[in-house]
């Protein structure tokens, strides 16, 4: 049985590891090699590092840091970031990441997606989508998430970019609800429910989580595939070890 | 003891070399007939879709080589299914070296495709290549096409159905899982290809 994953997210700015609270005033949280090691030791399934800072620069991801992540690592990684051509990703791949996101670019041309399922495979490429519910009780995306001056709001419905990006090859999608980001009181798990009825590839619920029980609703009531998670592991608040060990005893399908 | 990973282009052979490096192994990457065939272990890693696979190998004058090596040859993820008779996948004709047909995961509720994560391992016939796996081992499984369950079949998996995590036939193997990405439980079949 596929076993449900646990995925430390790393946000990366000028090639440290940081975290904010609502996207918002971020802190530095150690060296990305470093972090990358501890969470392969502790049991991650997989890690994702996001660039936070590349988008809303206008530039790409900062390789070197992938490969000596790669050399370290034997478990998968995600690169985000900037990825705005088949080039860049496909230099991102070659350093030895095994997927690339991407987000806002994706927004700015939706058609790279296609480009990047058709160059390396749907199974490299996920979407990353920032979404957040307007004062009308729909859910819109967001752009430009890693600089706050910069966040757009789009006019675009969450689930009508979800259905458009699975369209064009998106091989998993990531969805950062960032109405709970940051808060741990749990996942949004009316968006992924929701969410979950129109993903049919691999779903990565991502924002809010601050205690066992709510990755355990993420898998259980969300029927999320993995879940994401930042501050509660590189705070110590979650010790991964114990997390999969109570996800286990809960009936969770997961790697020990 | 010389090991060589086929560059036929895929993504991860920069991953397989560095697993193969944390096993105290510098692979060379090569295209080169000679040097495949004069090495002691061949490794076909790859990413990506069947038939730019199989046209790549083509045009690197490879097929014929492959057909004919001797020594042991691991094919990893994309690479294992390029050594089976063919694929499903753009009906493409593989290298047909081990005799198993390649399959789409047929998309059913609560199946996502594709196949992507954690998954188990469970071992059908002993080989020396499962040495030391045990049956809550796991193994990170990307793939949208799979391999039946058959005679060539040393380890399966379940996904909506069982299929092939393992396979063999003479002195070719196949991986549908990545090794180099399956922390403990890959670098122990690596260490065990390279002593066969």
């Amino acid at each position: 049985m596929l076993s449900r994953r646990i995925i430390p997210c790393l946000d990366v700015r000028d090639g440290k590891v940081v975290k904010g609270v609502r996207f918002r005033d971020h802190v530095v949280m150690g060296e990305i090699v470093d972090l990358a090691l501890r969470y392969r030791d502790e049991g991650a399934d997989e890690l994702v590092f996001y660039d936070i800072t590349a988008s809303p620069e206008g530039r790409s991801v900062d390789r070197g840091w992938v490969e000596r992540v790669a050399r370290v690592i034997d478990i998968p990684f995600c690169v985000a970031g900037g990825i705005r051509s088949v080039d860049e990703a496909r230099a991102v791949l070659h350093a030895g990441a095994d997927k690339i996101s991407v987000n806002s670019p994706a927004l700015e041309r939706p058609a790279l997606i296609d480009e990047l399922a058709a160059a390396f495979g749907v199974q490299c490429v996920v979407v990353g989508i920032d979404s957040l519910r307007d004062a009308d009780d729909a859910w819109r995306v967001r752009q430009y998430t890693g600089d706050p001056t910069k966040t757009q709001a789009l006019a675009r419905k969450t689930l009508d970019w979800m259905t458009e990006a699975q369209q064009r090859g998106a091989g998993e999608i990531v969805l950062n609800c960032m109405g709970s980001d940051g808060m741990r009181q749990g996942y949004d798990l009316e968006q992924l429910s929701i969410a979950r009825e129109i993903c049919q590839v691999p779903l990565i619920a991502s924002g809010g989580a601050g205690a066992p029980k709510h990755f355990r609703d993420a898998f259980i009531e969300a029927d999320v595939d993995g879940a994401l998670a930042a501050s509660v592991f590189h705070s110590g608040a979650i010790a991964i070890p114990a997390l999969k060990h109570y996800l286990h005893e809960q009936g969770v399908a997961i790697r020990l | 003891m010389s090991v060589v990973l086929v560059d036929a282009g895929g993504t991860n052979i920069g991953s397989v070399r560095y697993a193969l490096q944390r096993l105290g192994v510098d692979a060379a990457l090569t295209a080169d007939a000679a040097a495949i065939r004069a090495a002691d272990k061949v490794i076909l890693p790859g990413v990506g879709a069947a038939g730019p696979g199989m046209a790549r190998l083509r045009e690197l004058g490879l097929v014929e080589l492959m057909r004919t090596l001797t020594q042991p040859v691991l094919g990893v993820c994309l690479g294992m299914q390029l050594l089976c008779a063919d694929s499903e996948e753009g009906d493409t004709a593989c290298l047909g070296l081990i005799p198993a047909p390649v399959r789409r995961f047929v998309e059913a509720p609560g199946l996502r495709v594709p196949h992507m994560g954690w998954n188990q391992l469970r071992t059908q016939q002993p080989h020396p290549l499962l040495a030391g796996l045990g049956d809550d081992d796991q193994a990170y499984f990307v793939h949208s096409y799979a391999v039946p369950v058959g005679d060539w079949s040393l380890v399966t998996s379940d996904y909506g159905e069982a299929f092939s995590a393992v396979i063999a036939c003479d002195n070719f193997h196949g991986m549908q899982f990545h090794p180099e990405r399956s922390a403990a439980v890959g670098a122990k079949l690596l260490r065990n290809f390279l002593k066969l």
